[in-house]
């Protein structure tokens, strides 16, 4: 890790630093912090972090907010938007303040070496992983009919599928990335994807504090988009689908977007006679924080599951706005060496074991980072390994007969 | 305190390799290039040095794809001069010719030191590092895990195999081969490459025609090819340990 350079005069650093939180919408609410301490308490690392959000305004208004820049445990927040949705005066504590707090963080190079790699290689590839980027669509090879690429189709389509980093690369996401293509297809879903011509959306590098690679790679992202005529965006990732609601629209480049699970259930009544087979197992569904928490998706997701014939869905005790983040969040995905240093848990291990006491037979996940930071949680849990992790895509495509 | 750091932009080996047409090199088309891992390590050795005593730190790279990120990433990490080699740098550079046309360039510029990187995965022809020494008439001492500088000496921990570490004194000018900077290169924001970008200046340097005698000359380049003695195994876990056994119990290693 490189050090960190000198802060500047603690009063005049707290001072600059809290005048740019009111540039963030709703910003100017950090005002009104009651030091009520309720986001402390439910941040899933707020027990060890040195500045969890309510402590950190208090270090502010101490203009002591050197010391937040020197302690390395703000980077355990996972922006799961828990302290967010409990707030009572709706301080953008996410979005805002963390987000802030690393960006300062990261310019001090106060960042893990972990970290540092994720953001390299999205520099250098386009993609957090450090996969080729004219690799991107490999994981379409062998699905028929074929996924058409929008380079090579050069006609309108109804749907362009933002297929995201995960879904591209990952050797556990791209069977899920396969299995939404054979549904789109079953559907006869009129669809395109970017191929290499997609890069990462840049959501989870922008919460890592990465501000100035996320407006670079929306950039990217908006000139291909403004290449092609599509009615709308479908993303299979949360976080894409986030920064595409949220935040590109401020940078200019604004289209309609939804989760996959959201344009599916609209379209339950031709997808229902096609869920032959029946999956017999008890579901329980865990809702990513950006789809839930974040953006208010629940329901959707839960219709889908209740149409597989056979389904059982279970509730785990946090659900909705109280889901537990799987960790991979605000760039958790990369520093789990940093996150199991600092915690010695992980976040999944905790979602893994309510899933076991519900009695669940399969978690369903909706988000790519989840299938496999749960699965890695069934072999570390005792007694997990019979635990299934599903993406709601495979297990419609499974009762598909796929 | 003048430092020079003279990189190498290597093959990236997260594509896929293509060899051309003569088949003798790698298919300039396909190829993507990205700064030897080592240099990234003698450039952040340098901006280590000038943090610490102060000076200045010039950056010199041949002028290949990617050149300009390069060097204006090096710059926002605190390189202060930035020098572009134009022209001949095409395809088939070995390291003696590149080390000539570095040494013309180093000459006048007169360093009280020059770090590269002390290797990179390109080098067909011996590092770098020594070949430029020659040139430039300087000592050189390679495998470099970290310098200290005070009154025209360095003091370097260059690493042996085994585990063993050295210190050694050199007298200033020289060359050094970093094997690691004192700590791992630092991350540098996007945004501080971007500013880089824009205030920054790269000199375009041309160099004269190149002399790559005391290179080897390649024969044939070719992809690892698949040998006909490997058996695979097949069967339950249990099955291909019992037959493990066997085999290692048949050739005498049990």
């Amino acid at each position: 890790m490189a050090t960190a350079t000198v802060p500047p005069s603690s009063a005049t650093f707290s001072k600059s630093f809290y005048a740019s939180l009111h540039e963030i919408p709703g910003g100017e609410k950090v005002r009104t912090c009651l030091q009520c301490g309720t986001c402390n308490g439910v941040c899933p690392f707020g027990y060890l972090m040195d500045y969890p959000p309510g402590k950190m305004i208090a270090a502010l208004r101490a203009q002591r907010f050197e010391r937040v820049t020197e302690a390395e445990t703000v980077w355990m927040c996972v922006s799961c938007y828990a302290c967010s949705q409990v707030c009572p005066v709706r301080i953008p504590l996410t979005a805002g303040l963390m987000t802030r707090a690393k960006e300062e963080l990261l310019l001090a190079g106060n960042i893990p070496s972990e970290l540092q790699i994720a953001l390299e290689n999205t520099q250098r590839y386009g993609n957090p992983l450090g996969e080729s980027p004219r690799k991107r669509a490999d994981w379409a090879k062998g699905v028929k009919p074929r996924v058409p690429i929008m380079s090579e189709e050069r006609r309108p389509v109804e749907v362009l599928w933002f297929v995201g980093d995960y879904g591209s690369y990952h050797p556990r996401v791209q069977p899920v990335s396969r299995a939404l293509a054979n549904v789109f297809n079953a559907l006869r879903i009129d669809f395109g994807i970017l191929g290499a011509e997609e890069v990462s959306d840049g959501d989870s590098q922008r919460l890592a504090g990465e501000r100035g690679l996320f407006e670079m790679l929306a950039a990217k992202n908006g000139r291909a988009f403004s290449q092609y005529e599509f009615k709308e965006i479908v993303t299979g990732d949360p976080h894409a689908y986030n920064a595409f609601k949220n935040e590109y629209p401020r940078l200019g480049i604004a289209y309609p977007v939804r989760h996959y699970t959201e344009f599916l259930a609209e379209r339950l009544d031709a997808l229902k006679p096609l869920l032959k087979h029946e999956v017999n197992a008890r579901v329980t569904y865990h809702d990513p924080c950006y789809l839930g928490r974040a953006n208010g998706v629940f329901e959707a997701p839960r219709q889908l599951l209740s149409a597989i014939p056979g389904i059982e869905l279970v509730e785990m005790p946090h659900n909705r706005t109280t889901s537990l983040c799987c960790g991979g969040g605000g760039g958790g995905m990369w520093i789990d060496g940093f996150q199991w240093e600092k915690a010695h848990t992980r976040l999944s291990e905790w979602r893994v074991r309510e899933a076991m006491k519900v009695g669940a037979d399969i978690l369903a996940v909706a988000c790519p980072y989840e299938a496999p930071r749960f699965e890695d949680a069934t072999k570390t849990v005792p007694g997990a390994a019979r635990l299934i992790v599903r993406d709601i895509a495979e297990l419609l495509a499974e009762a598909m007969g796929d | 305190m003048h430092i020079v750091v003279p990189v190498k932009l290597v093959p990236d080996l997260v594509e896929e390799l293509v060899i051309d047409a003569s088949g003798c090199a790698l298919d300039p088309d396909t190829l993507r290039l990205q700064l030897n891992e080592f240099d990234g390590h003698a450039i952040e050795q340098a901006i280590l040095l000038k943090e610490r005593g102060g000076g200045q730190v010039t950056v010199i790279a041949p002028d290949l794809e990617g050149v300009d990120d390069v060097l204006y990433t090096a710059a926002a990490k605190g390189a202060d001069r930035l020098i572009k080699l134009c022209d001949h740098f095409g395809q088939a550079v070995n390291n003696h010719a590149m080390a000539r046309a570095v040494a013309e360039v180093i000459k006048p510029l007169q360093p009280d030191l020059v770090l590269t990187g002390v290797q990179s995965h390109s080098d067909l022809d011996g590092s770098i590092g020594p070949l430029l020494a020659g040139y430039l008439a300087m000592p050189y001492v390679g495998y470099i895990a970290g310098v200290t500088l005070s009154d025209g000496r360095a003091t370097v921990r260059k690493e042996y195999p085994g585990g063993l570490v050295a210190e050694l004194e050199v007298t200033l000018p020289a060359v050094l081969g970093i094997q690691a900077a004192d700590q791992p290169p630092r991350y540098v924001a996007f945004s501080r490459i971007r500013q880089a970008m824009k205030s920054a200046t790269i000199e375009e340097q041309t160099v004269a025609a190149l002399d790559t005698s005391g290179g080897p000359a390649v024969a044939r380049m070719y992809k690892p090819e698949v040998a006909a003695r490997a058996t695979m195994l097949d069967g339950k876990p249990d099955e291909v340990a019992d037959q493990l056994v066997a085999l290692f119990r048949e050739l005498g290693v049990l």
